[in-house]
């Protein structure tokens, strides 16, 4: 396969640029919820609006009432999220927890899937137990009651967590805190009496939740897939989720560089437009280089996500961490070239910065990934 | 765009070719020629004075000059195979799978080549190409001057203009091989008052009288590139009926150089695989390991943060790849690649250097089969000065794609 957008595809990519650009715009969905503190973060309306372009069951199944795409095209309406750093539970619900539950029962899709198609749900991942992302280890226990399960343990950096209407939990239910096997995933509803949320707000004006189970009771039909059989599950939802955080790392990154491009051809200093100097130049197009590999991993783990190959799993890492690198790069050096400007609140640059930042650090940061590739390989 | 039917026959095409052209590998290369090549000598060059290294070389050599896989890409009536772009692409797939060398290598099919096909008349395309392909001529590339490095137009070596031919004075440096190449294509001055516009894309046989060449000792020890000399050399303007002895025309030589640096930038980006695009940690670990060493934390992070680079620039390169042959790729993209792939083809170097510790700074030992990873370190080191240097990629991106001003 061709590693760019077919037609289909990039027909896509020219109704999510549009829609996204327009829609979801930094002043009228960032600054906007942002300046009012509003408790989600995001706005239903927005996520509503995606449901009707058809963005948010692009990856369910048809049989299930979606439209049973794939990565790529996930991908591409997650480079706009990002150009534009439009809040919204589009990764966490309809990448991350709707890979999930293409593993469930008929039961467990039919109560949750049709409320994401139409927008009416948003849904949370409960995966990470530490400040750094280490879902080899998972000590969250959910042991056996009567005819279904008590859950207990706490979750962090769980996005959206206090606004989802189900939350993902990825908890143990055999075997030592560090084994692979005896992980099983679970549909957890809103309001499960003895969950409760912790909401603190990031820096990116996300907010994510501290979540504790303190002996939530759980019918067994909450189980997503097999008991004890939940890491498979929960490795393809990662896979899912880091190559989407992926795409949208290559928007925010393409976003602040285009933004510092166009600043260089603004802005003059010493008589001069800036971007003549040379020294800005060269790091501009070491800068642009970087950003369009992180944007060819990024397709190519989607690639091979969407062709189960078995080097998927191998160039999603490679892909988290190129982009994390190249995103990082192109906010840095955005801020920087923006001068004083670019400290301020006013100018949109330094919400780059932030997002950038929230977004390393979600499913594994440069520096996880980049270990997990030496793993893989053998060293 | 074609439709779902044809996309699909096309696909099953390319798979019938795929298979054709594994069972054909399979039977006709050599297990010798399917080893990594480790020296000067396990490179068949052809030209005049060629000779095989072994019956293996030779013999790969001649069946895949007979199937026209010297120049695959190439019309067929030219010596090539008339492969389709997605069809060479399965081809170095192939090859690439069981480790296949090229059955030639040269300067012809690198360069001069792409140049006669896009520049080149009808007669000089039957008649260069076809000896380019059957590896009967080595051709060499004229184009630095010791005055004239990143500044390539500003090039003085001057040829007078005689009527039917040109008496040429001047000096090329870094031409590649130059004492073993038969055939020089070589940028010469024809108008001193046009800087752009005055220069001609010569085409002249080093056995001419007043060429001479001297090798160019480098940090590594070894020898690839030459001084080359040329003393009132007579240069006809044509060779025969429909063969001017220069491409394109005479004073828009800069066009075809600059076409051809593009090329020349692509190969040297490793665009097209190869080792620079594959990751390096294991293989670090496992030779440390026979000499009881053991890779420090640090340095493998290291490792693990460059094979993140390399493999995601080896998706850059399928990418570029895949872009070119449907023109989406923009026109100066290669220049990019030729930056990033030669960048971090150094820090390979330095990479396998500090895994390697004392052992690969050995200069002639056996064990390191005379240098090799002091040489091969120490030869990175021109990646990102030949064909362009970093600095000069570096401008071009600013000015052609990112538009900056003044650049």
């Amino acid at each position: 396969m061709a590693l760019y957008h077919d037609e289909d595809q990039a027909m896509l990519a020219d109704t999510a640029t549009q829609f996204m650009s327009e829609q979801g715009s930094i002043g009228k969905q960032l600054r906007h919820w942002r300046d009012r503190d509003c408790p989600d973060g995001f706005g239903h309306d927005l996520w509503k609006q995606m449901a009707e372009m058809g963005f948010t069951g692009m990856l369910v199944d048809e049989d299930d009432g979606g439209l049973g795409m794939g990565h790529v095209e996930a991908g591409i309406v997650l480079e706009e999220i990002g150009r534009n750093l439009t809040p919204s539970p589009f990764l966490t619900s309809s990448v991350l927890a709707a890979s999930a539950l293409k593993h469930g029962s008929d039961d467990v899709k039919g109560r949750y899937l049709p409320g994401l198609v139409s927008g009416d749900s948003v849904f949370a991942v409960a995966i990470d137990e530490t400040a750094k992302h280490r879902p080899e280890r998972i000590a969250t226990r959910a042991e056996k009651s009567g005819n279904g399960f008590k859950l207990s343990g706490s979750k962090t950096f769980v996005i959206h967590g206090a606004s989802a209407d189900m939350i993902v939990v990825a908890a143990r239910t055999s075997g030592s805190d560090a084994d692979a096997d005896g992980i099983t995933l679970f549909a957890v509803p809103k309001g499960a009496a003895n969950m409760s949320h912790d909401a603190v707000r990031l820096v990116d004006s996300s907010v994510a939740t501290n979540t504790k189970f303190d002996g939530v009771e759980l019918d067994g039909d909450a189980v997503i897939g097999e008991v004890d059989g939940g890491r498979e599950i929960l490795d393809a939802m990662l896979r899912a989720g880091r190559v989407g955080a992926a795409a949208e790392g290559v928007g925010v990154a393409s976003g602040a560089m285009d933004m510092t491009v166009d600043y260089l051809k603004q802005r003059k200093q010493f008589g001069k437009l800036i971007g003549e100097f040379q020294a800005l130049q060269h790091r501009a197009s070491h800068l642009y280089s970087e950003v369009e590999i992180a944007r060819a991993a990024t397709i190519k783990a989607q690639q091979l996500l969407d062709g189960s190959s078995d080097q998927a799993e191998l160039m999603s890492s490679v892909a988290k961490a190129k982009v994390a690198k190249a995103a990082g790069l192109a906010v840095k050096e955005g801020v920087q070239m923006h001068g004083g400007i670019g400290m301020t609140d006013e100018y949109d640059i330094g919400l780059y910065m932030k997002r950038d930042r929230a977004l390393q650090e979600f499913l594994g940061d440069a520096y996880y990934h980049a270990g997990r590739v030496a793993q893989m390989s053998g060293y | 765009m074609t439709d779902l039917a044809t996309t699909d026959s096309a696909k099953s095409d390319l798979e019938t070719f795929r298979a054709e052209t594994r069972q054909w590998l399979e039977a006709n290369c050599p297990a010798e020629m399917r080893e990594p090549v480790r020296d000067e000598e396990d490179v068949y060059w052809g030209g005049r004075n060629a000779t095989f290294k072994n019956e293996a070389q030779k013999v790969w050599f001649e069946r895949s000059l007979e199937k026209g896989y010297t120049v695959p890409a190439w019309p067929k009536e030219y010596g090539g195979a008339g492969l389709t772009a997605a069809e060479a692409k399965v081809l170095r797939q192939e090859m690439g799978r069981i480790n296949a060398r090229p059955p030639l290598s040269s300067f012809g099919i690198w360069m001069l080549g792409p140049a006669l096909l896009q520049f080149g008349t009808e007669e000089q395309k039957k008649r260069f190409l076809g000896e380019i392909a059957r590896g009967e001529i080595r051709w060499c590339q004229g184009y630095s001057e010791p005055g004239s490095g990143s500044d390539l137009v500003s090039l003085q070596t001057y040829g007078e203009d005689k009527g039917d031919h040109w008496i040429v004075n001047g000096q090329k440096v870094w031409t590649s091989y130059a004492d073993q190449c038969d055939w020089i294509f070589c940028l010469v001055r024809t108008d001193k008052e046009n800087k752009y516009q005055g220069i001609t894309f010569m085409l002249f046989d080093m056995a001419s009288e007043g060429v001479s060449t001297k090798p160019i000792k480098l940090i590594s020890g070894n020898s690839p590139f030459c001084e080359t000399f040329m003393e009132d050399v007579k240069v006809p303007k044509s060779y025969g009926e429909g063969v001017p002895a220069y491409v394109g025309e005479i004073n828009r030589g800069w066009d075809v150089a600059k076409y051809l640096l593009g090329h020349e930038r692509e190969m040297i980006s490793g665009a097209g695989g190869g080792d620079r695009t594959s990751a390096i940690g294991a293989a670090m670990k496992r030779h440390a390991a026979k000499t009881g060493d053991e890779i420090d934390p640090v340095l493998r992070a290291e490792l693990a943060m460059f094979d993140v680079d390399a493999l995601a620039y080896g998706a850059m390169g399928e990418k570029f790849l895949d872009e070119i042959k449907v023109g989406k790729a923009h026109p100066a993209q290669p220049n990019m690649m030729k930056y990033v792939g030669t960048e971090l083809n150094k820090r390979r170097h330095e990479l396998m250097m500090a895994a390697g510790g004392s052992r690969s700074l050995e200069w002639e030992s056996e064990d390191t089969d005379g240098g090799k990873p002091a040489r091969n370190w120490l030869r990175t080191k021109a990646n990102s000065i030949e064909g362009g240097t970093s600095e000069v990629m570096l401008n071009v991106i600013s000015k052609r794609i990112l538009e900056l001003p003044g650049s």
